[in-house]
């Protein structure tokens, strides 16, 4: 095992950021925490990478005790915070030599681990850190983050606030780090993004709803889902709402997820329904889960 | 959703010295509609919304927002649009309440008013009990609702949203969604600013910018026929990589 969480829990002052907390991942395993902000993500990640003490409960990284060996488990994780944390003053290559060099390590001498992402960035390399587009400085700071080879790689958020384009990029980046067999536990509150981890782990404030892989936690799902649609939005989630046997009904994009009370589900009844308080082209027709669907199942 | 317009755009182009920022865009939106305004970091779009909402001049091109011309009755659209962005909200350190009496000062209503609306928006978000709460000290999700609901105080035909629901869970941005679409349908217009691509595929038509040019403008559903494409997001990834 790569990483072990056992019972963690932290609390600030009355807030329970995180409340017993528990799971592993195994070595070379892409494991993703999926919540949104607030949910204890950037807290647990502090705790695991020696920054902050949990209040109870233990964990060890790369085999080594959080606490005990905090020393030795600097050298071998690499973390890339939530929050732009390299020098803003300083320029591209200054940055990556300054933390080469904290690490008491060289660019030249693990070069191969970030060549091919930083060779996106090399153009710039006289830019100053604070200079840089949003994607340019998620790739710097992920450089930075891999000098010193290590052996466990910790994301938080590491697409969040970039577009659509650098996010693919970035995937397609943890992805080759994965193939070079580096552990990495990365955080999100894009539940889309979860499908692209192997095993994935859903929090809300502070607690773990579900650990899995995200196909397992698709297929657990305990309803069927309706994909609903009919010309007025605003009025068509009014009507199921009220509807009797309704048991949740979540705008969906151009369609409203919806489930039943009952195992059988008759959609021509509904369909009856809802054309009969003046709903225009309803059309209903049965639809994967998504982990979204899931989470809010879950978190219900 | 009705025909009449309350946004029209023709030509509008932001030329900052060489650099064309934003290059003769042309579109409407209708009274009552759910507009998406997407594009990739850096293709203009925020350049673009600083026209429309009268704080920034447009170099060539012509755009009325309300019935009001961007350029020459700036200060008139100010008055009939509201704003709310997911990194500009509300003020901390002040209460529920504090707040919505200061934005409603702000937005030029009377003391009578401000006390009806205040009553009117804690009874609808069911906030009673939080009223004199700090902001501060309120879930994310609760405080994207009350600012949401703030930027409607003075009753504005179009409301601007920037990036409304990044991070927040996924329960909170449906309810968020459905306080949306209970204004859309009351006739007010939306107008939301985004590059989550799942937010997009809330609205009844999205336009794609891409490098300062609209590359694309039509319901969700029909872009993602026309690009063979599951969702918004691969209709994005198409067109902002050519």
């Amino acid at each position: 095992m790569s990483i072990v969480v056992d019972s963690i829990s932290k609390s600030y002052n009355s807030l329970k950021a995180l409340n017993n907390i528990s799971f592993d991942v195994k070595e070379g395993e892409l494991f993703g925490l999926i919540g949104p902000d607030g949910a204890g993500k950037t807290t647990l990640f502090r705790i695991l990478v020696t920054l902050l003490f949990a209040d109870e409960g233990k964990a060890s990284v790369a085999g080594l005790d959080l606490v005990e060996d905090y020393k030795t488990i600097r050298e071998s994780v690499g973390y890339m915070p939530g929050r732009f944390s390299l020098y803003q003053d300083l320029t591209v290559e200054e940055n990556l030599k300054f933390f080469a060099t904290i690490f008491g390590t060289s660019i030249a001498e693990n070069y191969d681990l970030i060549a091919d992402i930083y060779v996106q960035i090399e153009p710039f390399k006289n830019r100053r850190a604070g200079k840089l587009s949003g994607g340019m400085k998620q790739k710097l700071a992920l450089c930075c983050a891999l000098i010193h080879k290590p052996t466990v790689l910790f994301l938080d958020e590491p697409t969040t606030g970039v577009d659509p384009v650098s996010r693919k990029e970035f995937w397609e980046m943890i992805k080759r780090l994965q193939q070079k067999g580096i552990t990495i536990l990365v955080s999100t509150p894009y539940m889309d993004e979860a499908a692209l981890c192997d095993r994935i782990a859903l929090i809300q404030d502070g607690s773990l709803l579900q650990i899995d892989t995200p196909e397992a936690i698709i297929k657990k799902y305990p309803k069927s889902i309706y994909n609903v649609s009919a010309d007025n939005m605003y009025e068509l989630i009014q009507r199921l709402k009220a509807y009797e046997y309704s048991h949740s009904v979540y705008p969906f994009g151009e369609y409203v997820h919806y489930t039943d009370k009952r195992t059988h589900v008759n959609t021509d009844e509904l369909k009856r329904y809802l054309s009969g308080h003046s709903l225009a082209n309803v059309s209903i027709d049965i639809t994967e889960p998504t982990i979204e669907d899931a989470f809010m199942e879950l978190a219900k | 959703m009705e025909d009449k317009k309350v946004i029209e755009v023709n030509g509008l182009t932001k030329m900052f010295g060489d650099f064309t920022a934003v290059s003769a865009i042309t579109f409407d939106v209708k009274k009552g509609e759910i507009f998406g305004f997407l594009g990739a970091n850096g293709a203009g779009k925020t350049t673009a919304m600083k026209m429309l909402i009268g704080i920034s001049k447009p170099t060539a091109g012509e755009a009325k927002v309300a019935g009001y011309d961007v350029a020459s009755e700036a200060e008139e659209i100010k008055k009939n649009i509201g704003y709310m962005s997911q990194k500009f909200a509300l003020y901390d350190d002040l209460t529920v309440k504090e707040n919505i009496t200061f934005f409603g000062g702000i937005y030029g209503l009377t003391r009578s008013q401000i006390k009806e609306k205040t009553n009117e928006l804690i009874e609808e978000l069911g906030l009673q009990d939080h009223k004199d709460k700090l902001v501060g000290s309120l879930p994310l999700g609760w405080k994207q609702k009350i600012s949401f609901s703030v930027s409607l105080l003075h009753d504005p035909k179009i409301v601007f949203l920037d990036e409304p629901t990044g991070g927040v869970d996924p329960i909170t941005r449906r309810q968020f969604w459905e306080m949306i679409y209970k204004s859309a349908d009351k006739g007010t217009t939306i107008f939301v600013t985004t590059h989550y691509m799942d937010e997009a595929e809330y609205c009844d038509r999205v336009s794609i910018m891409v490098n300062g040019k609209i590359e694309a403008l039509d319901s969700p559903k029909k872009l993602k026929e026309l690009h063979q494409a599951d969702t918004m997001n691969d209709v994005f990834l198409k067109l902002a990589r050519g």
